[in-house]
């Protein structure tokens, strides 16, 4: 474990602990789901650039929660500020706060590797390690101390069922990662980020270099992943949104009086049925009926 | 248009190989005196002695492979950790700032480390294999950085993000997502430098002693074929000259030979990992 003295390790609630949704059911009702995340007058900063300005938001547990919205408009600086991936780019700054579970995301003694941990991401394009099929998924649980074999076995093998994978490369599992079709590719980034068992998977427009077949699979799989994850999408589909999601954020680019600086900010943040059938804005209802965007 | 371009090319490529042809044959062809007198000896025997007509070069061979495994000793675990630290863990300014000294250090002649060689370490450690190596060493750890730092510069972002973002710390991060990425570029940065090493003559021949023997004591002096040929060759005819221009066919050798080594350790590393 790469915790020091130095950190303290995030308090975490286990989830056995608390209310699990009726699997299957109804979404749970937001207002009464646990909190996983908190943002309060979340900013980012690139440098003098400012990407995004005054974002409030709640992200309840067991929950799809989809970012939607243009260009350009900082649904993913939003999501990478979730597991402290802003940290890699140079001169990014975060201000506001994110609470996950209460603590503050960005304290000064937060381990990010420890947040990582927990908070898994899937990337935009499949990105597996040049490595074997069996490798890509082992990596997370090795690098947290799992030694024994048959425990690793036995982890990779349940990642890789959960990731809707395994019928398809269990005889080929020393093959290499990139051996696999696109859509392989990228539920072993799935799987591979559910070996380490994080509290919530993080989606950044996981479909969007995928075909049609290759979505709807992934898609099917975010509703089963559900039960035991939170999940936070970013997605330019808007169908992929009202598909999948319960709650939905709608970002939008403001772009100053000058002209020349463009800054994120939340536009609406509701239930999907609302955002995409009765929204209480008219910027998202624009981008919604597809009038603008 | 598009067929004059292809011509082009085709012609640059063969030009290339009839090039590599042209050297090894008129080398070849100039040195068969020498391996027609001796033999096999001339690769087996270590006997070098142009006034009595022996040409043994095992010795030089020798010397020339211990001081290159010397060099590369010393050149690739520094040229790796700057390469790591300018590309991984260094901020922007720094990373700059190196790679200007690197690049400068990689500009300058050799003939100046094997002064540095001569003036500052022959006498404090003497002329031998280990100082020969050691000089080398130095004179291609800028070279073998700046690739590597290029080659570690291609690794794509997404990789090291998907390290990171399973919770990999950086050091996991280079060895999972980095290392296995830019391993094939790495073996060629290293590659690049030993090819150097072995067939540098001016420093080499300074600082190497030129005793030729084959002996396990790096720290006497011996010889190495790159810096006989430039002691001798001045002074050489006949059968000798002859001679001394086998020790360059030797070189070539050994460089591909090495080169195609590293080739197969690569291709073989790459299909275990599957990156096919």
């Amino acid at each position: 474990m790469t915790t020091t003295g130095r950190y303290v390790p995030l308090v975490l609630e286990r989830r056995d602990d608390e209310t699990t949704p009726a699997s299957g059911g109804a979404a749970p009702d937001a207002a009464t789901a646990p909190a996983v995340f908190d943002l309060d007058g979340l900013e980012v900063h690139y440098g003098e650039y400012r990407a995004v300005r005054d974002v409030d938001l709640r992200i309840a547990e067991h929950q799809i929660t989809a970012f939607i919205g243009p260009s350009g408009c900082g649904k993913t600086t939003v999501l990478r500020c979730l597991n402290r991936m802003n940290d890699l780019i140079p001169g990014c700054r975060v201000g506001g706060s994110i609470r996950y579970h209460g603590v503050d995301l960005m304290g000064e003694d937060v381990d990010p590797v420890e947040v990582r941990r927990r908070i898994g991401m899937v990337f935009q394009k499949p990105n597996p390690f040049p490595k074997s099929i069996y490798d890509n998924v082992a990596f997370g649980p090795k690098i947290g101390g799992v030694r024994d074999r048959g425990t690793l076995d036995g982890i990779v093998e349940d990642a890789l069922r959960k990731a809707a994978l395994w019928e398809e490369v269990k005889d080929r599992l020393r093959k290499s990662a990139l051996s696999l079709s696109g859509g392989q590719q990228q539920r072993l980034c799935i799987a591979r980020t559910i070996a380490v068992q994080p509290e919530v998977v993080l989606m950044d427009e996981p479909c969007s270099a995928l075909d049609p077949i290759a979505t709807a699979r992934i898609e099917d799989l975010m509703q089963q992943l559900k039960a035991d994850y939170t999940i936070v999408i970013v997605t330019h589909n808007m169908q992929q949104a009202a598909r999948v999601s319960d709650r939905t954020a709608f970002f939008t680019a403001e772009v100053s009086t000058a002209g020349d600086t463009r800054t994120g900010v939340l536009v609406e943040f509701d239930a999907t049925d609302k955002i995409f059938s009765n929204p209480g804005d008219e910027r998202t209802e624009n981008y919604v009926t597809g009038r603008f965007g | 248009m598009e067929a004059g371009f292809r011509g082009l090319t085709v012609l640059a490529g063969l030009v290339v190989l009839a090039i590599l042809g042209l050297i090894a044959w008129s080398t070849t062809s100039q040195a068969w005196d020498a391996f027609a007198s001796q033999g096999l000896g001339f690769f087996t025997s270590s006997d070098w002695n142009p006034n009595q007509g022996r040409f043994g070069a095992l010795a030089f061979i020798y010397g020339t492979v211990v001081i290159s495994v010397i060099a590369l000793v010393f050149a690739v675990p520094v040229s790796l950790g700057i390469a790591l630290f300018v590309s991984e863990a260094a901020p922007p300014r720094v990373q700059t700032a190196i790679g200007y000294v690197i690049d400068l250090l990689a500009a300058i002649p050799s003939v100046v480390y094997g002064l540095w060689g001569v003036l500052v370490l022959a006498p404090v450690i003497g002329k031998s294999f280990f100082t020969a190596g050691v000089i080398l060493g130095v004179m291609i750890t800028p070279i073998v950085t700046s690739i590597s730092r290029e080659v570690l510069r291609t690794v794509p972002r997404a990789q090291r993000e998907a390290a990171l973002a399973l919770g990999a710390t950086r050091w996991e991060t280079i060895r999972a997502a980095v290392l296995p990425w830019a391993k094939g570029g790495l073996v060629g940065a290293v590659m690049l430098g030993l090819g150097r090493a072995m067939g540098e003559t001016i420093a080499a021949a300074l600082v190497i002693g030129s005793s030729p023997q084959i002996t396990l004591a790096i720290f006497g002096s011996g010889d190495s074929a790159a810096a006989v040929i430039v002691n001798q060759f001045g002074e050489a005819a006949g059968t000798h000259r002859s001679a001394l221009i086998g020790l360059g066919v030797v070189l070539f050798l050994l460089t591909i030979g090495v080169n195609g080594a590293a080739r197969a350790v690569v291709h073989r590393s790459e299909q275990a990992a599957g990156a096919v």
